[in-house]
C-alpha cells in the first residue's frame, strides 16, 4: 500500500506563476529525512483545504524538491485511484495510452490549456518516511494528476505542454 | 495609461510578426493579449497594448511596407469574469452561405457569449469552432437549437461540455 498515514501537516499558501521555483528542477531528496516528511504532510494539508485540488508538488509550496501529494478519489475521471498518497523522486518509466485533454493548474489560476497526457503509466518512486522503493501502475485521470505534478518537480507548467497556440483559454470557473 | 487596440494585416511573409512587435517595442508598447493567425494567406494580428500614445504607436507602425493596420484609443477593461460554463461548438459541412450568422444567432439567442471563434474553408468542406460562455442548465435546449440550424443548413454540429481539471 502506498497510501499516505504520516503525520498531520500544516496548511502552507501555494506559489503562483511566474516564480522562480515553478521554473526551476527540483532537488532529489532523502525520503527519510523528517524535514521531508514533513513537507509531504505539508503538501497532504494543503491540498486537503484547496478546493477541487487533486494533487500539489513541493514546487507550489516554494519548495524546489520532488515531492508531491496525489488524492483523486472520487474524482468522476478517475479509474484505478491509490487514495491519498505522497511520492519522493518519482520518475515514468512506461507511458501509453496518451490522450489529449485540458486541464488547469493551482499555480497558474487564470488559465487552462489542452496537453497530451499518457493515458496509462508505470512510476517508480519512493515513499516518504520509510523509504520504501514502489511501483505505482495507474491509468485515467491518476495518471493525468501523476504526470502534472511530475512535471512540477521537473520544473514544468502544463504551459510548457499545450498543444498549439489556440490551446490555451482563459479559465472561466472559479471552484 | 494609454490602451490601444491595434490591427495589422498583410501578405504573409517571414519575419513580420518580428517586425510588427519590434516597432511597437521601439516606442515602449507593453502587448498585454494579442492573436495572430493567417487566414487564407494574409497574416493578420490583433493586439492590445499599452506604453505608447496613440501617435507614437502610429508612427512606429507607419515604417511597415505592404501591411494595412489601424491603432485606436480603448479604455481598459476589467476581465469580465464569464459566469457561466465553458462549451465548445463544432459545425462542419459543405459551404454554403450564412452558417456563421446562423449558428451565431442561435448561441446568442441562448444566451450564449462567444469568447473564441474560428472558421476554416479548405476545399468545399466549411469548418466553424466556437467557444463560449454559457448559464448553467442551458446547454440542453441550445443543443436541440442547434440541432435544428444545422438541418436547415445541412451541416453536423455537436456542441460538448469543455471540461478542465484543476490539477
Amino acid at each position: 500500500m502506498i497510501a499516505w498515514d504520516g503525520p498531520s501537516g500544516s496548511v502552507l499558501p501555494v506559489v503562483t506563476a511566474p516564480s522562480t521555483v515553478l521554473s526551476t528542477v527540483g532537488d532529489e531528496v532523502d525520503p527519510a529525512d523528517p524535514a521531508v516528511v514533513q513537507l509531504a504532510a505539508d503538501l497532504v494539508a494543503t491540498m486537503k483545504v484547496s478546493p477541487g485540488c487533486v494533487g500539489l508538488a513541493a514546487p507550489q509550496v516554494g519548495v524546489g524538491a520532488q515531492v508531491f501529494a496525489v488524492d483523486v478519489t472520487g474524482h468522476p475521471k478517475a479509474a484505478t485511484t491509490h487514495g491519498v498518497f505522497v511520492l519522493c523522486n518519482a520518475k515514468i518509466i512506461e507511458a501509453s495510452r496518451w490522450k489529449a485533454g485540458r486541464e488547469g493548474c493551482m499555480s497558474v489560476p487564470d488559465l487552462t490549456g489542452d496537453v497530451k497526457r499518457a493515458g496509462r503509466i508505470v512510476v517508480a518512486a519512493t515513499l516518504p518516511g520509510s523509504g520504501e522503493e514502489v511501483t505505482v501502475t495507474t491509468d485515467a485521470f491518476e495518471a493525468r494528476a501523476l504526470q502534472h505534478e511530475i512535471d512540477h518537480c521537473a520544473g514544468k507548467l502544463f504551459l510548457d505542454r499545450v498543444a498549439g497556440a489556440h490551446a490555451i483559454y482563459q479559465r472561466k470557473v472559479y471552484l | 495609461m494609454h490602451e490601444l487596440a491595434i490591427t495589422v494585416i498583410g501578405p504573409d511573409r517571414t519575419g513580420i510578426v518580428a517586425d510588427v512587435a519590434e516597432a511597437l517595442a521601439g516606442v515602449g508598447a507593453n502587448l498585454t493579449d494579442s492573436t495572430m493567425t493567417r487566414l487564407r494567406g494574409h497574416f493578420t494580428m490583433t493586439l492590445i497594448c499599452n506604453g505608447p500614445s496613440l501617435v507614437e504607436a502610429r508612427e512606429a507602425l507607419s515604417g511597415l511596407v505592404d501591411v494595412v493596420w489601424e491603432v485606436r484609443s480603448v479604455s481598459p477593461e476589467s476581465d469580465k469574469s464569464d459566469k457561466g460554463q465553458p462549451y465548445v461548438v463544432s459545425v462542419h459541412g459543405a459551404d454554403r452561405l450564412g452558417i456563421v450568422s446562423a449558428v451565431t444567432r442561435v448561441v446568442s439567442a441562448a444566451g450564449g457569449n462567444i469568447t473564441d471563434l474560428s472558421t476554416r474553408l479548405t476545399g468545399t468542406l466549411y469548418v466553424l469552432i466556437a467557444e463560449i460562455d454559457l448559464a448553467d442548465g442551458a446547454a440542453e435546449e441550445l443543443a436541440e437549437q442547434l440541432a435544428v440550424a444545422a438541418a436547415e443548413l445541412g451541416v453536423e454540429v455537436s456542441l460538448r461540455h469543455a471540461d478542465s481539471e484543476l490539477l
